[in-house]
């Protein structure tokens, strides 16, 4: 018998006194080949730390980089992308892998069970013509010694971690479960292998609303049960909002913005995060006052010189075209680890009405 | 009890578009299925109805009726006053040319061998609209200004897989702009695009109902999108078929009774770290819909809504009724303890006994 919450909380704890970072990206870069030898960098140079317990959110909008970074983090792009920089992994022990060096059954013990993948369009990650439980044990069996018995105890408890009735759903294909239980089966299947990293793409994306909030509040249980990292995937602010404890924006392959969640939702200094935040409209209080980015983002086969989200840019001068600005840190407020990508971050200012009369309606 | 009879604006102008107990009912080996059943609803023009609820609440099937793609099971679709399914030959043709349906998918909606100017300018000729190619060419441009694709020449010559999501979609719009239309049903037209894209087509479309005077039937799944394209409008919650509240737009969403409602409010989180972490929510009993093959007894959302009362909720179906002015909702509790019991009750962290 195998009791999750309580293994998997005391090895947490002890790593979380190390100060050291689980997962560290640096210089991150994604190439895809298109052709005749012509490549496109999907990822441009990706810095990013992710911490013990933590939430990190990667928002932006499509085309920006969020995905293939995911999937360049876990080693699980298609033929034609290349991933190069460097991608440590600080196992609890003490040890560093390198993930970018990692070759077959090293690879394969790295996914699973450091790190894992809930993918966005829950349909399309089971196959099809197998049950549940015939998933669960497949994924057991080529990591574990666990015997039939100990695996269906193991699925059955983490199944209704994420509130589904084990008896019910085992014996169930993919195809006769919703799209939210489909949802909360792949999450509880990454976590079978207790992974310190969840990464999930879009993992409410195309949910129904109700649906899609059962699903994010199995996401808060099963992180406070577990406390396992994660980085999560998505093109909608308000889910970062409510999940995340950290916010990397991401544009054209890099990474433009990131703070602290509130930092980055009460402060932003990237006209770009401004320009999504104010896209969003939120649903308490009076009509607000909505504005859109003009124009789409560029494509990565012939990014704009400068700055590559100066064309789109309201606060851009002729200076922003001259040079991609790095991500620094923003010293205005001391102590907050908020960093952006901008020569006018100064000049960034989210005006936030707070919504006043909650309930009432004029 | 209508909700068409509940809104005291429509009793001065005649509404554009009328459903009038409109059912859908689909035959299937797993037994009859009411995709839509009894529902009614007005559009006036230059007037946003936003049609909100889950999949499966039956918004495009509602939709399609309005939109003569669909013959309803029973009841009547009248536009300006007249049933669509008694009209003659070409008065149903003019009908079809004064409402028009923005889809879902611009990926799919538009033919991917036709250029833009072929795309916008085949209802002109068909329609016989325009004389020439070249004045259909000239209508095309103007339309595409409208739209906000601008210098509109440059888009004539390409193809839709040459433009990305959000010009898709406003091409889209411009097609259904060709003829003048009436009535404009958006069916979850912005469900697909990116959220920094999505504002400026609503604005776009707003622009059009203001300057324009067309009417939107105006369906999404999103309620802060509702909220934004349709303040100024009503809004109709939908649940298995039947709609469940009604009411002006900024009523549903910040003062909403009926239970159903209150939970799609309360599920979205917020763009505001702190409000989103704090926002009270209600769980609800169960986190399944039941199939419209078999629909629950009385009233549909008993097995999930958190006011269930033994006896009462399972029994007959609830009449959509007047909660308050203006304001009409289809809940046997709400209907009898009224707006104040809710609010005390329903807001406690006490569950009912």
């Amino acid at each position: 018998m195998i009791t999750v919450t309580t293994t998997s909380s005391s090895t947490r704890a002890k790593r979380g006194g190390e100060g050291k970072p689980l997962l560290s990206i640096r210089d991150f870069k994604v190439e895809y080949r298109t052709g005749s030898g012509a490549t496109v960098q999907a990822v441009r140079g990706v810095d990013l730390d992710l911490f013990p317990g933590e939430s990190v959110a990667l928002v932006g909008e499509s085309g920006c980089g969020k995905t293939t970074l995911g999937l360049g983090l876990l080693r699980l792009l298609p033929r034609l992308g290349h991933a190069s920089g460097q991608v440590t992994f600080n196992r609890g022990d003490g040890t560093e892998i390198d993930i970018l060096g990692l070759d077959g059954r090293d690879l394969r013990q790295f996914r699973w069970r450091d790190a894992a993948m809930v993918f966005q369009g829950a349909m399309n990650a089971f196959n099809p013509v197998l049950k549940i439980r015939a998933h669960m044990h497949d994924t057991m069996r080529a990591h574990t010694k666990f015997t039939k018995q100990e695996i269906e105890d193991r699925a059955g408890e983490l199944l209704r971690l994420v509130r589904l009735e084990p008896s019910r759903v085992m014996d169930s294909y993919p195809h006769e479960l919703s799209g939210g239980m489909r949802q909360r089966v792949l999450i509880a299947m990454s976590l079978l292998l207790e992974p310190e990293v969840l990464i999930l793409d879009e993992p409410t994306t195309a949910l129904d609303i109700l649906t899609q909030r059962s699903v994010v509040d199995v996401l808060h249980e099963v992180r406070e049960r577990l406390g396992f990292s994660m980085i999560f995937i998505s093109h909608d602010l308000s889910l970062a909002a409510e999940l995340a404890d950290r916010v990397a924006t991401m544009y054209a392959g890099r990474i433009i913005e990131t703070g602290g969640v509130r930092d980055m939702f009460y402060r932003p200094r990237h006209p770009y995060t401004l320009g999504l935040i104010k896209a969003v409209p939120p649903i308490v209080g009076d009509l607000p006052d909505m504005e859109s980015i003009p124009g789409g983002p560029p494509s990565l086969a012939a990014l704009p010189p400068g700055c590559t989200f100066n064309p789109r840019c309201k606060y851009a001068t002729e200076e922003c075209k001259e040079e991609d600005p790095p991500l620094l840190p923003i010293t205005d407020e001391p102590g907050d680890a908020h960093e952006a990508a901008c020569i006018h971050w100064k000049d960034v200012h989210l005006q936030r009405e707070v919504p006043s009369d909650l309930g009432n309606a004029s | 009890m209508s909700a068409l009879e509940k809104s005291p604006e429509t009793a001065g102008r005649a509404p554009l578009m009328t459903l009038g107990g409109v059912s859908q009912v689909f035959h299937t080996k797993a037994g009859p299925i009411r995709a839509v059943d009894n529902i009614n609803l007005s559009v006036n023009p230059g007037e946003v109805l936003c049609l909100v609820g889950e999949s499966g609440s039956g918004k495009t099937t509602a939709a399609r009726m309005a939109a003569g793609l669909a013959r309803p099971s029973s009841g009547e679709v009248a536009f300006e006053g007249t049933d669509i399914w008694a009209l003659k030959r070409d008065d149903f043709t003019n009908f079809r040319r004064s409402v028009q349906y923005v889809h879902q998918d611009p990926y799919a909606s538009l033919n991917p061998t036709r250029t833009i100017q072929q795309t916008i300018t085949a209802p002109l000729l068909k329609h016989g609209v325009v004389k020439s190619k070249k004045a259909a060419a000239e209508r095309a441009v103007e339309l595409l200004t409208k739209v906000d694709l601008t210098p509109a020449e440059n888009y004539l010559s390409k193809y839709p897989h040459q433009l990305s999501g959000g010009q898709r979609q406003r091409v889209a719009v411009a097609r259904a702009l060709t003829l003048d239309p009436k009535l404009i049903i958006a069916d979850e037209s912005t469900s697909m695009l990116d959220v920094s894209i999505r504002i400026s087509v609503l604005a776009m479309l707003g622009r059009l109902r203001d300057d324009l005077g067309v009417g939107f039937l105006f369906i999404t799944h999103d309620l802060a999108i509702a909220k934004y394209f349709g303040w100024h409008g009503k809004t109709a919650v939908m649940y298995l078929g039947r709609i469940v509240e009604f009411g002006p737009t900024p009523k549903i969403i910040n003062a909403p009774t009926h239970p159903y409602t209150r939970a799609l409010i309360d599920a979205i989180p917020e763009p505001d770290p702190d409000l989103t972490k704090t926002k009270g929510r209600e769980s609800l009993r169960s986190l399944e819909i039941p199939s419209l093959a078999h629909l629950p007894s009385g009233c549909t959302f008993h097995p999930r809504c958190p006011l269930f009362e033994d006896g009462l909720c399972d029994g007959a179906v609830p009449e959509l009724v007047t909660i308050r002015s203006g304001q009409s909702a289809a809940c046997h509790v709400v209907a009898r303890d009224g707006v104040a019991a809710l609010d005390d009750e329903a807001r406690s962290d006490e569950p009912r006994a």
